[in-house]
């Protein structure tokens, strides 16, 4: 019996050995240890031995049984990982193939810096305002002061619309003015907003638009005086262009619904048809302001001799083309794809002071 | 309004650089806007004397001159000029110099034999005039060697500052010197506008027939002048600044415009009709022909100068050609008028006539500088042009109403956020004209005739600013509301936020444009009120506020594909106008997609902008405004330029929210759109705001039971739509019916004709217990008999 066991063992052995695939291995397996394998079949004629043979015969058995499944075991690992290789290898394709096509939104730089204005004048605590296109002559112009003999009121630079029943004139604003006094007839002071939105000229060239975005600032409380005007100025502008050592001048000029006003001018640098912005020597104009003049506290039913305060204005195309170098004005309404994907922004780009404002 | 340096001097004393000049004046608002050097690109060139001219040997169109530059000898210089002779004086441009109209620098050299050590040069050359017949033949007693730009008359820096509507008074040379007095860049020198005594009574007296219109009037008439050029420093300060010299009596008039915004007119006393020249509104239909040639017709509403003949000039516009002063004119009347500003502005602009006069009439001139005018204007005529003045004439009052102002010395500082001591401020007061009374902290100023836009208190905070320095005003920090900065925006605005940004994160770009559109394409798109067309639109395809945003948009994809763009998607968060009123104006987020939404690539098909995108975007921007969008509705009708088959309406119950779909063909033809284009647009603001108070989100119960998922297979008649179907599946368990969707549609074989089949996956979510196969029957039970009430039965 042991005779026949070694040449069962080797035989098996060799099977194993010889197993080209895991199919030819588990064949193998069930012919020596399977439920009819030669080696099972030795080991059910153990009980026809005697007890000695038994316990020689079996241990010899065991042995066998032990070896020819750890050659198995062996093989199959061996086997396994052939397969798993020559899967692998028949897995593999170009990783050079494209993507699947996606288009990148795009939001528009007029949206983008209104929403930079908005952070940076919300942690000065300003809250934004808004007021209808389409105002009456009260309030874009007399309640600011602008008389009716103005020039910015004639044909020239207005939009006029049919005059409203009760036969006041109607015109698309050519300010955002009109919501401070909106804002004042409605509010009670303290008052502190921007206001971004669309304006309207009768004027089309190279640098004028017939419609132009502005933002609108208001201050009103009982202490505030060209010093905060100032500092707040200063503030926003060295945020917004992100220069911290930019500087500001404040020169006196002549608005209508301010008093004193000034005109503001940024720190730059003309060379070569460049413009850089900081501390260079040379000044740019960005903005109008001053202290609203008493007559427009009046007409807005806010006590003069009480309350002040300040406004200011600027275009936010204007700035927007400072800072982002976009060179006509013109093309910001032209809806060309071309321009939006490269002056646009992505929209995880949206203004956070604590993570740095654009760009 | 410009001026020149040595005019400016006529003022002002003063030795201050032209850079620290143009610093003080921008600094105390006269903004310079430039300061032109006409000499500079004169530097070199000289005043030389032709000692000899003598024919060029070689060359029959040349000459050989001797030339004395102030050099100290005499050089020889070949010149092609006919004009130049012995004895003349000319503009010498030694070698070395670069000559302004070559750019070249101009070599010695030997011209056919003879050496020419420079050149003579004619005004051509020199960018002066187009005079390039001869060489400039200089009159003039200046030495050889003075600079060319002396001789010339251009060593003068012309300075130009934009003045705001307020300053009247800087419209004239000495206004601009007061002003720079009072900020101490110099002394302001004093004005002597002595009266000149009359040596006849006169025959032709002025008046005012209106004195609203013309609240003063004065003349004078001067006898015996002889008219002609003016003298050269005059011919030269006018064309510094621009004005042609015509004949000195309109030369002197043109000076004290220039230079005490004070304009005068003379008139041809000859010429003139009667014996009273007055100021009187124009009749309607009156006409005049004006200096300028051309002939204007007149209303009630303007103001004239005129005599017994009718109209003769336009009150602080433009004098009349009829009276207008010749060489040979012998007598004239002068006139020195006020002129009422707004008249005198809505006169210019019906006529469009911008004159030096209109200029400084619509801001104001000085009502107390009407009979210095004249005396100064008189003195200077007879000092030119000979002659004997009458007395002075006139109509309207001479006295001026004096303004005063009470005002506090601590407004500086309040208002102003500048520290001025009181003792500074008095002398700024002072110093600008204005007279000071009053102690302490209190002052009652009255301020001076040419200052008439000084009213009220703010204004002299402003003075005393604006002298002191805006460059004093500090930096100082609003104080801090809150310690954390709070959100600025309210919730519709946050929306806009919204909408603007979830469009983008789907791949669209954003658009801004115009708020008007033509009136034809408005009415396809919604209507055109009458009370929202521009009575002057910038352009006549511009005149009608836009009821929608989608055709700027389609014209632009259109554009776009002119480009090469087919695939476009952009959308515009804007407004657009239902009425006129202020509350006439919607928040609305409108796309265009065209083309595809994915491009083909090398797994899988270009998906088609169909309406199913838009649909998408549309329901994108309702969720990102917090809109409740699990309750919405979709209804089948759209307005009118969308597709009627293909398009529908986001609702709640009669509330739209949105509308998408793709557009009605010949909406696309009638905008000039090839293929086909998909649109939406999301009304922003008419969302119901959330009733969610607080912070916090809602429990989440989760479910330790794992979901059940069927499938549905329903034959269904053709017009049973999805959301009908979904809806009744949905429905026919609340409680276990987690989700239904919809993961097929077919029709064809196997199929009856007018029928559909829709495939619906169910999840059952338990929330008590795990479901036996009992209750699964008994579910997918109820879900077959909901689904029959629309007719619904399971495919076999």
């Amino acid at each position: 019996m042991l005779g026949e066991l070694d040449s069962l063992t080797t035989g098996a052995l060799q099977r194993v050995e010889a197993a080209s695939d895991l199919a030819a291995l588990d064949a193998a397996r069930v012919d020596a240890l399977g439920k009819k394998g030669s080696i099972t079949e030795l080991m059910k004629k153990l009980g026809g031995l005697s007890p000695e043979e038994r316990k020689e015969a079996g241990q010899a058995l065991n042995v066998a049984k032990e070896r020819v499944a750890a050659a198995i075991d062996a093989r199959q690992t061996i086997l396994k990982g052939a397969a798993l290789n020559a899967r692998l290898v028949a897995e593999r394709v170009d990783v050079t193939l494209p993507v699947a096509p996606e288009t990148q939104g795009r939001i528009h730089p007029i949206s983008q810096t209104i929403d930079e204005l908005v952070a940076i004048f919300a942690d000065m605590g300003f809250t934004v305002a808004e007021g209808p296109d389409v105002e009456d002559d009260f309030h874009n112009f007399g309640a600011l002061n602008i008389p009716p003999e103005h020039p910015a009121r004639q044909m020239h630079d207005t939009f006029y619309l049919p005059p409203a029943p009760d036969g006041q004139n109607r015109v698309l604003r050519t300010h955002t003015s009109p919501v401070q006094v909106r804002t004042m007839l409605s509010t009670k002071p303290p008052i502190r907003i921007i206001v971004p939105g669309r304006t309207f000229r009768s004027d089309y060239d190279q640098t004028h638009t017939p419609m132009f975005h502005q933002v609108e600032g208001l201050v009103i409380d009982e202490a505030t005086h060209m010093g905060h005007l100032r500092g707040t100025i200063l503030e926003f502008a060295r945020a917004f262009f992100k220069i911290d050592d930019l500087p500001i001048r404040f020169r006196p000029s002549f608005f209508p619904f301010t008093e004193p006003s000034a005109e503001v001018d940024i720190g730059c640098r003309r060379s070569g048809g460049e413009l850089v912005l900081g501390p260079h020597g040379d000044w740019l104009e960005i903005l109008g302001c001053g202290m609203v003049h008493p007559k427009v506290l009046e007409s807005c039913g806010i006590d003069s001799t009480k309350y002040q305060g300040f406004a200011f204005g600027m275009g936010i195309e204007r700035i927007a083309m400072l800072k982002y170098g976009i060179p006509d004005l013109r093309t910001f309404f032209d809806a060309d794809l071309r321009w939006l994907r490269h002056y646009g922004f992505s929209i995880l780009e949206q203004p956070d002071l604590a993570t740095g404002l654009g760009r | 309004m410009k001026f020149t340096l040595s005019w400016l001097k006529r003022h002002l004393d003063t030795d201050v650089s032209l850079d620290t000049l143009s610093e003080r004046l921008t600094a105390i608002g006269l903004e310079v806007e430039g300061v032109e050097d006409r000499g500079a690109s004169l530097n070199g060139f000289v005043v030389a004397s032709v000692v000899e001219a003598k024919q060029h040997p070689n060359a029959d169109r040349l000459r050989v001159c001797k030339v004395d530059a102030g050099t100290g000898e005499l050089l020889n210089v070949v010149c092609g000029a006919p004009n130049a002779r012995a004895g003349m004086k000319a503009v010498f441009a030694p070698s070395g110099v670069v000559i302004p109209a070559t750019k070249k620098k101009l070599e010695k050299g030997v011209i056919r034999g003879e050496e020419s050590n420079g050149m003579l040069c004619s005004s051509r050359e020199l960018e002066l005039g187009d005079d390039h017949d001869g060489i400039i033949d200089l009159v003039t007693d200046l030495k050889p060697g003075t600079p060319a730009a002396v001789a010339l008359g251009l060593e003068d820096p012309v300075i130009e500052i934009a003045l705001t509507p307020n300053r009247g008074d800087c419209a004239g040379v000495l206004g601009v010197a007061r002003d720079l007095a009072a900020a101490k860049v110099g002394t302001l020198k004093p004005l002597d506008a002595k009266p000149v005594p009359a040596s006849f009574k006169a025959t032709i007296s002025g008046g005012t027939d209106d004195t609203d219109a013309c609240p003063l009037f004065m003349g004078r008439l001067i006898r015996g002048v002889k008219n002609g050029p003016s003298p050269a420093w005059l011919q030269d300060a006018l064309r510094a600044v621009g004005l042609r010299p015509i004949s000195a009596l309109v030369d002197i008039t043109n000076f004290f415009t220039i230079d005490a915004s004070r304009p005068l007119h003379v008139f041809d006393a000859a010429k003139i009709q009667g014996d009273r020249v007055f100021a009187r509104r124009a009749k309607n239909g009156e006409t005049l022909e004006a200096l300028n040639g051309k002939t204007y017709e007149l209303t009630s509403e303007m103001t004239v100068i005129a005599d017994a003949s009718g109209a003769i000039g336009i009150g602080g516009i433009m004098g009349g050609e009829s009276t207008s002063v010749s060489d040979t004119t012998t007598d004239v009347f002068l006139e020195c008028a006020l002129f009422d500003p707004v008249r005198t502005a809505a006169t210019g602009r019906s006529l469009q006539i911008m004159s030096d006069a209109r200029y400084r009439f619509e801001r104001g001139v000085d009502p107390a500088f009407v009979r210095p005018g004249v005396e100064l204007a008189t003195q200077m005529i007879l000092d030119l042009c000979g002659g004997t003045a009458s007395e002075i004439t006139f109509g309207g009052k001479e006295d001026v109403p004096v303004r005063t102002i009470e005002f506090r010395t601590t407004r500086v500082l309040a208002l102003g956020g500048v520290d001025v001591p009181v003792s500074r401020q008095h002398e700024i007061l002072t110093g600008l004209g204005c007279k000071v009374a009053g102690q302490g902290n209190l002052f009652a100023v009255t301020v001076p005739s040419w200052r008439p836009d000084l009213s009220i208190e703010a204004d002299l905070v402003e003075e005393v600013l604006r002298i002191e320095g805006y460059d004093k005003i500090p930096s100082v920090m609003l104080p801090r509301l809150s310690a954390v900065t709070r959100s600025a925006l309210d919730n519709n605005q946050r929306r806009a936020v919204a909408a603007r940004r979830s469009l983008a994160l789907r791949g669209l770009s954003e658009a801004v444009t115009w708020s008007f559109l033509d009136r034809a394409t408005a009415e396809t798109f919604g209507g055109a009120p009458d009370e929202l067309r521009l009575v002057n639109p910038i352009a006549a395809d511009l005149d009608q506020m836009r009821p929608s945003i989608l055709p700027n948009l389609l014209r632009a994809a259109s554009r776009n594909a002119a480009r090469g763009f087919a695939d476009v998607g952009l959308f515009e968060v804007g407004p657009v106008y239902r009425d006129a009123s202020p509350s006439g104006q919607d928040r609305v987020a409108a796309i265009v997609r065209t083309g595809s939404t994915r491009p083909r690539w090398w797994r899988g098909k270009a998906e088609a902008a169909d309406l199913f995108a838009v649909k998408a975007d549309a329901l994108a921007v309702l969720a990102a405004i917090g809109a409740p969008t699990a309750n919405l509705q979709v209804t089948a009708d759209a307005p009118a330029w969308f597709h009627p088959g293909r398009s529908g309406t986001l609702r709640l119950g009669p509330t739209v929210l949105a509308v998408f779909g793709e557009l009605h063909p010949t909406v696309l033809e009638s905008l000039e759109l090839e293929g086909p284009a998909a649109a939406a647009e999301i009304w922003v603001d008419r969302a119901p705001a959330s009733k969610k108070k607080g912070t916090a989100t809602p429990f989440l119960a989760l479910s330790p039971f794992q979901p059940v998922r069927r499938d549905f297979a329903f034959l269904v008649d053709h017009d049973v739509t999805a959301e009908a179907l979904l809806k009744a599946v949905r429905q026919a368990d609340k409680e276990l019916v987690a989700e239904a969707s919809l993961f097929d549609v077919y029709q064809g074989t196997n199929v009856p004709a007018g029928k559909k089949s829709m495939a619906v996956e169910v999840v059952l979510q338990p929330m008590r217990a795990t479901l036996t196969d009992v209750e699964i029957e008994a579910i997918a039970a109820k879900v077959v008999a909901a689904a029959a009430k629309l007719g619904a039965t399971l495919r076999s």
